[in-house]
């Protein structure tokens, strides 16, 4: 393993008992919440294998609940959960399901926003709280909630990218990673950017008005 | 590789503490100032004494309902005076089941270094400032010496119970633990990294085998017995006993012995206590 730091070692600072099956599982929920870019008022979980199996005596299905209503892996109302989303109106059902090749700890969001928005959201809590998304609706994806992260819908065609960067760079925006794909030549695309500064809803109003440009997703690290 | 031993010898060779040489890498390392790293450690110090308080008059049980209120009992016992071990013992036994039953009913901790072992080092450390003389100053210090040989054990084997065992978790915990309480005992630095390496050796082997999968059985009285080792092991290191076989050997061999052991004996819940008959019906009967 490479170089960690004392913070690594110590912390984080979180309600148990399970850093990968509740502080990580608070952090999935809280990332898919950040997707959807609303408040989420029904939504169905489905638990993948350990998940499934350990879930409950760790309080990870408390723990997704939690994150989806926005609280962070050290809020002592973790517990009392349920009782938090039916005040703010949130209805969630569970299932178990086979979400195929993934991490033992994996869980799949079917959520709706309060304005009608849709979204599916697949997550591996992968180990001492760090989390991985691998799956927005039918893209894949790999966002980690580290950084200010810009997932971008938009139709392949030379020069986009270029426009994109053009934005951030104007505004002063470092850009830490990046990673294009698509479906296939002139198909739809999907951008993935991750920042060093933050992104501003200015920035990303310019960005919707660029031409085939579809959706334009603006996720805070977490 | 990065090596304990460095950090001793550079300690040694200055006239510093091992923590004043972990945080001065760390501060070039994080590229953040001292007061910053201060501060946030700082944070942690506090919730480990909240979460020690908390647990030692806790009344909450588990979500499976076979954990709590045990820190209580030694607690109890331990100030009606009539503790078989004396005082710093049973104190650190109740602080650490006190943590690690926090833990378990959903309470808030700090993971040292892991969420199933975090009762060991705030055992250690808060029966260490009962009984010398230290400073919030010295005990925030002491937690950078642990983490310091928690980096260490991480580099060369781990601190995963899913990659190592319990070794790797309650025994990183008692390491480190043991390695703080002599700093703060007003130890040596080779005499730190002497009663890391008393207390890792006495942890080397063992499995981890939670019962239905779950951070309660074994994991909690194991942090308490974890905290009374890493106290031994600082007792012995203070006395001037040292550890025939130095401290990152040790720690590659506590790597290597990780690898060794089977997979139903690493966090599956496979093997072990786990699979004793009572451990299956208490599995059936909560899942």
């Amino acid at each position: 393993m490479g170089k960690s730091n004392v913070f690594d070692l110590l912390g984080p600072i979180m309600v148990g008992p399970s850093s990968s099956h509740t502080a990580g599982a608070v952090r999935l929920g809280g990332m898919a919440r950040k997707i959807l870019g609303d408040e989420p008022v029904e939504g169905t979980i489905f638990l993948h294998g350990s998940f499934a199996k350990t879930g409950k005596g760790h309080g990870t299905d408390l723990a997704l609940l939690a994150g989806l209503l926005g609280l962070l892996p050290d809020d002592e109302r973790i517990p009392d959960a349920r009782k938090l989303a039916k005040e703010r109106g949130l209805s969630v059902k569970y299932e178990i399901a086979d979400l195929g090749e993934v991490h033992p700890n994996t869980v799949k969001f079917d959520l709706v926003g309060r304005s009608g928005g849709q979204v599916q959201v697949v997550g591996s809590s992968v180990g001492g709280g760090t989390i991985v998304i691998h799956k927005i609706n039918d893209f894949q994806v790999e966002i980690r909630g580290d950084y200010p992260t810009l997932v971008i819908l938009h139709q392949d065609l030379p020069g986009l990218v270029a426009q994109v960067t053009l934005l951030l760079a104007t505004a002063q925006i470092n850009i830490a990673s990046m990673r294009v794909s698509r479906e296939k030549r002139g198909a739809q695309a999907l951008m993935i950017l991750e920042t060093d500064q933050a992104i501003n809803d200015a920035v990303l109003d310019l960005m919707r008005k660029l031409p085939k440009i579809e959706q334009v997703m603006a996720i805070e690290p977490l | 590789m990065r090596a304990y031993e460095d950090w001793v010898i550079e300690a040694e060779t200055k006239g510093i503490k091992l923590s004043e040489v972990i945080l001065q890498d760390q501060i070039q390392e994080l590229e953040q100032t001292e007061q910053g790293l201060f501060q946030r450690m700082s944070a942690n110090l506090m919730v480990m004494r909240e979460s020690v308080e908390a647990g030692l008059i806790g009344k909450r049980r588990s979500l499976s309902g076979l954990v709590g209120g045990d820190a209580a009992k030694v607690e109890d016992r331990r100030k009606k005076g009539t503790s078989l071990v004396g005082d710093q013992i049973s104190g650190a036994i109740a602080k650490a089941l006190a943590v690690a039953e926090v833990n378990a009913c959903m309470g808030k901790i700090v993971a040292a270094p892991t969420a199933g072992s975090c009762g060991v080092l705030p055992a250690v450390l808060f029966t260490v400032e009962e009984t010398c003389k230290v400073s919030e100053h010295d005990l925030i210090l002491a937690l950078f010496t642990a983490a310091g040989l928690g980096m260490i054990l991480t580099e060369r084997a781990s601190v995963s119970g899913a990659e190592g065992g319990c070794q790797a978790e309650i025994g990183s915990a008692a390491a480190m633990a043991a390695a703080a309480a002599v700093e703060l005992a007003g130890g040596s630095p080779r005499q730190a990294a002497d009663a890391a390496a008393i207390a890792m050796k006495s942890m080397l082997g063992l499995v981890c085998d939670p019962v239905g999968g779950l951070v309660e059985i074994p994991c909690v009285k194991r942090n308490a017995t974890g905290a009374a080792i890493a106290l031994a092991a600082a007792e012995m290191a203070l006395s001037g006993v040292k550890s025939a076989i130095p401290i990152d050997e040790v720690i590659d061999t506590m790597g290597q012995i990780g690898k060794q052991m089977p997979c139903a004996l690493k966090e599956t819940a496979q093997g072990g206590l786990a699979v004793t008959p009572t451990g299956r019906r208490i599995q059936a009967d909560f899942l």
